[in-house]
C-alpha cells in the first residue's frame, strides 16, 4: 500500500529551476526566466498536491499510512549514529509542503510583475528558487539533520535575497545582519541536536520519537536533561522566526524587494521556526518549564512587537512588525502545547500577510516607489482592486469573523487561556495585542486609503527615476529603472493600477483570506474543527512510527483540558478578543479619519515616550552597545592587529626575514677572495681529519 | 732504531708548514709550492710505514690480506705522477690567469667578489 | 745511533727549508728551499731504505717538477710578494684549525711511541727496482695504465690551456 511517491522530486525541482536560471539565465530574456522559474515551482506544487492526494484519509482507509517515509541512502555513518536523505511525510508536513508551494507558486507569479523593470531578473528568480528547495528539504526532511541543511540554506537566501540590491550599503548591512543573527540561534539549535545525539543516539524523527514514547519518560519536574534540550531548539527557533531577543533582523529585511517580504518574512521561512517547535512537540511535552518560557518569549514578542507597529511610518514596516507579532501569537500557541493552532494560524497568517505585503507592494508599485504612510492617502479611489484586496486582508489581520484570522487567533486564545503553561494573564495580553494589532493595521488601512491625496508634484514625475522625492524617505528599494512603465493606462497623472499580473495573485489570496480559516471552525460555533482533527494524529500520539493511531501516551495530562470547556465560556472568550479587535477599528478610525490631527497631539503629550517607541525601544542600539561594539572591538584589536598581524603576519615575514640574514650570512662563504676558499677547505680537511682520528681512537 | 712515530711527527710538520704556507702566502706560485710540500710530507709517511710493515712482516690485516711493505713504495710512485700531471696543468693555469690580470696576487684575482 | 744522528740532521734540514719557503718574499727563493726540503727527503728514503723512490724523487720532482717551477717563475718575471690585504677567514679559521690538528697528531704519535715502535735501516733487498717493478706491472696495472692516461690528459690540457687566444 505504500508506493513511491519520489518525494525527494518535490524539493529538487527548484534546484533545478534555480540552477538553471543561475548560470544560463543572464543570456534569457525576461520571459524565459519567468517561465523556467514559473514551471519549476508549479511542477513541484502539482506533485506536493498529488502527494496529499494520495495521503488523504478516506472513510475505506488511507491509499498509504502515515507517516510516509522515504530514503534516498546514508549521507553520514560515524559509528552507531547515521543520518540519512530522508523525506517524511506526515499530515504536519503535507500542510506545510502545500502552504509553502501554493503560496510561494503566487508570489512568483506575481514577482514576474514586479521585477519586470529591475536588473538582475535572472538572478532573483534563481534565488527565489533555490529558497523553494532548501524550505522543501526542511519540511519534508525525516531527521534533523537534514531538516538543518534547509534551515540554514534558507538563511543563506535570505541573506542573498535581502540583499538584492547590493549596491545599497544599506541593503547589504541588512542582509548580513539577518544571516548573523539568524547564525546565533543555529548555534543553539545545533547544541539542541547534539544533545539529542548524545541521549538518544539519532535524530531520525521516527527513531527519536519512539524512543521517547517507549522510554516512558515522565514530564520533568525541573531543569532536566529534557528541558535543555528543549530550550537550546527553542533558542534555535526564536532566531528563525524573529521572536525576543533575536527578531531585530526582520524590520531591516525590509530593505530586499517587496515579494522576498511576502514569501520569505511572511509566509514561509519565518515560520520554519514554529514547524520545528511543532515537530519536535514530543520532546516539549516531557519540558513543561521549556513551554513555560516559550509561552512567555511568545507573549512578550507579541505585544512588544504590536506597540513598535503603533508608531512607525514606512508601509511595510508596520507589516514587518505585525510580522513579529503574528509569530509571536504562534509562539504562544506552542508554549501552551496547542500546537494544531498554532499550525493553524501559520497557514491563515500566511494567506494574509502574503497578500498584506504583496498589496503594500503594489501600492508601492502604484505610487512608483513611495513607501512613506504620510505621504499616501485617498487612493482607495484610484487603485481600487488593491483596495479591495487590501481591505480583506486587513479584516482578516485583525481578526473578525468570518474572515480567517478570527478562526486561528480565537483557537490560540481559547487554549492559551485554559493552558496550564499559558494561562489567563497571557490571554489578557493576547487579547490586549488584537486589539493594537487592528489598531495599527486600521490605521495603515486609512493613513493609505482614505483622506486626501497628496498633490503629485510630491510623487516625482513618473517618466524620471523617482529618486530625489521618494528616495528620502526610508531610502526606496523598491525605485523602479529609469525606463518607463509599460502598462500606461493612467488617466490619473502618475499613480496606476498594477497590471492583472500582480493583481491575479493578490485575488486569489484575498479568496483564501476569507474562507482559510473555515477549516477551523470551532465545535461551539457549530463547526467540526478539521484542522485539528487532521493534524491529531501527529499531535497526540506520542511515537510517530506507524501510521494508525497507536494508543496515546499519557504525557499530555496537563497540555490540553482533558475535558471540553462549556461553551459559554467560549462564546465569552471569542467575544471579547471580538471586541477588543473592534476598539481598535474603532480608535483608527477616530484617530486617523475622523480627526486627523488627533495623534499629533496625543504623542506631543507622551513625548518621551513616544520617542523611545518609535524608536524600536532603542533596541538595535542597545544590541549595538553590549554586543556589536564589543566584538568589533575584539575583532580589531586582538584579531587583527593582535594575531593577524603581529603573530601570523610576523611568523611569516620573519621566516623571510630569517632566512636572508642566513643567506647573507652564508654568502660570504662564495666571496670570491680565494684566500678564503683555501682556508674553509683547510679547515674542512681538518675537521674530517680529526673526526677520524677520534673514531680511531675510540 | 728510530721510533717511527718521530717520522710521522716529522711528516705532520712539514705538512702543517705546508698548510700555513697555502693560507698565508699572497703569491699565487708560492701557494702552488706548498701544496707540492704538503705532497711530500705524506709521501715521506707512506715510505715510513713501508718500511714498518716490512719489518713487522707476516702481520695479516683484518680482512685476512697479507701486508706488503713495497706497497707504500708503489703508492708513492703514485703520488708523484699526479703532483707531475698536476703541476704542469696548475701551471699553466696561472699562466693563463697571469695573461689577462697581469698580477699574480691572489687577492687580485677576485672576479667573482661581490 | 747512526741512524738517529743521521735522521735527525736531515729532518732538521727538511724543516729549515720548509720554514725558509714560507718566510722568503721573492717565489725564486722559496722554489729554491724547496729543491733543498726535495733533497734531503730523498735523503731520508735513502734511510729507510727506499733507495727506487729515493732516486725518482730527485731525477722527477726535484729535477723536473721543480725546474718547471722555476721557468714558470721566471717567465712571469714575479717579483717580490706585495703586501695586500687578504682574507680574514685564513687567519681566523685556517690557521687555528691546522695548529690543532698537527698538534693533535703529534700528541697521539708521541703517546703511542711504545706501541709503534722503531724502524731501521732496512735489508738490502728491500726497495729494490725488481720487487717494485713486478708489483707495480701485475698486481697495480691498472692504476699505472690510469695514471698514464692521466698524464695524457694533464699534458692536453696543458697545451690547451697555455694557447694564446687567436
Amino acid at each position: 500500500m505504500t508506493d513511491n511517491l519520489q518525494l525527494w522530486v518535490i524539493p529538487l525541482l527548484p534546484l533545478v529551476g534555480a540552477a538553471i536560471n543561475g548560470f544560463f539565465g543572464r543570456r534569457f530574456k525576461n520571459s524565459m526566466v519567468s517561465t523556467i522559474a514559473l514551471l519549476f515551482t508549479a511542477a513541484s506544487f502539482g506533485l506536493a498536491a498529488r502527494a496529499v492526494m494520495m495521503a488523504w484519509p478516506h472513510e475505506s482507509g488511507p491509499h498509504m499510512t502515515l507517516p510516509h517515509i522515504e530514503t534516498l541512502g546514508t549521507w553520514i555513518q560515524a559509528g552507531s549514529f547515521s543520518a540519512p536523505f530522508g523525506f517524511y511525510l506526515d499530515q504536519l508536513s503535507m500542510i506545510m509542503v502545500l502552504v509553502v508551494t501554493g503560496v510561494g507558486f503566487l508570489i512568483h507569479i506575481y514577482a514576474v510583475g514586479y521585477m519586470s523593470h529591475e536588473g538582475g531578473f535572472y538572478r532573483f528568480f534563481a534565488y527565489l528558487n533555490l529558497f523553494m528547495f532548501f524550505m522543501l528539504t526542511l519540511v519534508l526532511a525525516n531527521n534533523y539533520l537534514l531538516m538543518f541543511v534547509g534551515w540554514e540554506g534558507v538563511g543563506l537566501a535570505s541573506y542573498l535575497l535581502i540583499g538584492f540590491y547590493f549596491q545599497k550599503n544599506s541593503a547589504a548591512d541588512a542582509g548580513k545582519k539577518a544571516f548573523i543573527v539568524n547564525r546565533i540561534g543555529d548555534f543553539a539549535f545545533l547544541i539542541g541536536m547534539f544533545l539529542l545525539i548524545q541521549h538518544f543516539g539519532t535524530l531520525n524523527y521516527e527513531g527519536l520519537f519512539k524512543t521517547i514514547a517507549d522510554g516512558h519518560y515522565a514530564p520533568e519536574a525541573g531543569w532536566g536533561f529534557l528541558t535543555i534540550t528543549a530550550l537550546c531548539l527553542m533558542f534555535g527557533a526564536t532566531g528563525k522566526s524573529a521572536q525576543v531577543p533575536l527578531y531585530v533582523w526582520l524590520p531591516d529585511a525590509m530593505e530586499g524587494p517587496t515579494p522576498v517580504s511576502a514569501l520569505i518574512h511572511a509566509a514561509t521561512m519565518v515560520t520554519a521556526g514554529i514547524y520545528m517547535i511543532a515537530r519536535s512537540h514530543a520532546i516539549f511535552n516531557l519540558a513543561p518549564h521549556a513551554l513555560e518560557i516559550v509561552a512567555i518569549i511568545g507573549c512578550i514578542t507579541a505585544i512588544f512587537a504590536a506597540t513598535m507597529g503603533m508608531a512607525q511610518t514606512d508601509i511595510k514596516r508596520v507589516l514587518a512588525y505585525s510580522t513579529v507579532s503574528q509569530l509571536g501569537y504562534m509562539f504562544l500557541a506552542c508554549g501552551a502545547a496547542a500546537y494544531s493552532a498554532a499550525i493553524f494560524h501559520l497557514m491563515t497568517h500566511a494567506f494574509f500577510k502574503a497578500l498584506l505585503f504583496l498589496g503594500a507592494g503594489s501600492v508601492i508599485h502604484a505610487l512608483s516607489g513611495e513607501q512613506d504612510m504620510r505621504r499616501m492617502g485617498g487612493l482607495r479611489k484610484v487603485i481600487p482592486r488593491t483596495f479591495w484586496v487590501m481591505t480583506i486582508a486587513t479584516i482578516a489581520i485583525a481578526g473578525i469573523p468570518p474572515f480567517a484570522g478570527f478562526f486561528s487567533k480565537d483557537q490560540i486564545l481559547g487554549e492559551v487561556f485554559a493552558s496550564k503553561t499559558a494561562g489567563p494573564i497571557m490571554w489578557v495580553v493576547g487579547v490586549i495585542t488584537a486589539g493594537i494589532t487592528s489598531f495599527y493595521m486600521f490605521r495603515l488601512w486609512f493613513m493609505t486609503f482614505f483622506g486626501e491625496r497628496r498633490p503629485d508634484a510630491e510623487l516625482g514625475d513618473h517618466h524620471l527615476m523617482p529618486a530625489p522625492v521618494a528616495a528620502s524617505s526610508h531610502g526606496s528599494d523598491d525605485s523602479h529603472g529609469q525606463d518607463d512603465h509599460g502598462h500606461d493606462s493612467h488617466g490619473t497623472s502618475g499613480v496606476h493600477e498594477s497590471p492583472w499580473i500582480m493583481i491575479g495573485p493578490l485575488v486569489v489570496l484575498a479568496i483564501l483570506s476569507f474562507i482559510g480559516g473555515w477549516v477551523g471552525v470551532p465545535a461551539f460555533m457549530g463547526g467540526h474543527n478539521e484542522i485539528e482533527h487532521f493534524l491529531a494524529p501527529v499531535m497526540d500520539s506520542g511515537s510517530a512510527a506507524g501510521g494508525e493511531n497507536v494508543p496515546i501516551v499519557k504525557v499530555l495530562e496537563f497540555a490540553t483540558p482533558p475535558e471540553p470547556r462549556p461553551h459559554n465560556e467560549e462564546w465569552m472568550l471569542a467575544g471579547t478578543s471580538v471586541g477588543a479587535a473592534l476598539f481598535g477599528l474603532f480608535f483608527a478610525w477616530l484617530l486617523y479619519y475622523k480627526s486627523p490631527g488627533l495623534p499629533d497631539k496625543i504623542t506631543s503629550k507622551i513625548h518621551g515616550l513616544y520617542l523611545v517607541v518609535l524608536h524600536k525601544y532603542y533596541m538595535d542600539e542597545g544590541y549595538g552597545f553590549l554586543f556589536v561594539k564589543p566584538l568589533l572591538a575584539l575583532s580589531t584589536i586582538v584579531f587583527w592587529k593582535g594575531i593577524d598581524q603581529s603573530v601570523i603576519d610576523g611568523l611569516v615575514n620573519g621566516a623571510g626575514t630569517a632566512s636572508q640574514g642566513i643567506g647573507n650570512e652564508l654568502r660570504r662563504m662564495q666571496s670570491g677572495n680565494i684566500r678564503s676558499y683555501a682556508a674553509w677547505v683547510a679547515f674542512g680537511g681538518a675537521a674530517v681529519v680529526a673526526y677520524m682520528i677520534w673514531l680511531g681512537v675510540r | 732504531m728510530v721510533p717511527l712515530s718521530w717520522y710521522l711527527v716529522l711528516s705532520a710538520i712539514l705538512f702543517c708548514l705546508g698548510v700555513f704556507g697555502f693560507l698565508l702566502k699572497r703569491n699565487i706560485i708560492t701557494i702552488f709550492m706548498s701544496i707540492e710540500l704538503m705532497l711530500n710530507a705524506v709521501n715521506l709517511s707512506f715510505i715510513a710505514f713501508a718500511n714498518y710493515w716490512n719489518a713487522h712482516a707476516g702481520q695479516k690485516l683484518a680482512s685476512g690480506r697479507e701486508i706488503v711493505g713495497l706497497s707504500g713504495h708503489v703508492f708513492v710512485f703514485f703520488v708523484m705522477v699526479v703532483a707531475a700531471a698536476e703541476a704542469a696543468v696548475g701551471l699553466a693555469i696561472i699562466i693563463a690567469v697571469f695573461r689577462t690580470r697581469e698580477t699574480l696576487n691572489v687577492d687580485r684575482v677576485n672576479l667573482l667578489k661581490l | 745511533m747512526v741512524h738517529q744522528v743521521l735522521f735527525i740532521i736531515f729532518g732538521l734540514i727538511c724543516v729549515a727549508g720548509a720554514v725558509n719557503l714560507l718566510v722568503q718574499r721573492h717565489p725564486i727563493n722559496s722554489a729554491l728551499s724547496l729543491v733543498v726540503v726535495m733533497a734531503s727527503l730523498a735523503l731520508i728514503y735513502l734511510l729507510l731504505g727506499a733507495e727506487f723512490v729515493a732516486a725518482i724523487q730527485v731525477i722527477v720532482y726535484a729535477g723536473a717538477i721543480m725546474v718547471l717551477f722555476v721557468f714558470v717563475i721566471m717567465l712571469l718575471n714575479a717579483g717580490s710578494e706585495e703586501r695586500s690585504s687578504g682574507s680574514r677567514m685564513a687567519l681566523l679559521i685556517g690557521v687555528p684549525g691546522v695548529l690543532v690538528l698537527g698538534c693533535l697528531i703529534g700528541w697521539i704519535m708521541i703517546n703511542n711511541n711504545k706501541q709503534l715502535g722503531g724502524v731501521s735501516i732496512a735489508a738490502t733487498d728491500f726497495g729494490e727496482t725488481h720487487p717494485i717493478a713486478r708489483l707495480l706491472f701485475r698486481d697495480f696495472l691498472l692504476p699505472f695504465e690510469i695514471t698514464s692516461i692521466l698524464i695524457l690528459i694533464a699534458i692536453m690540457g696543458a697545451v690547451v690551456l697555455g694557447k694564446r687566444e687567436g
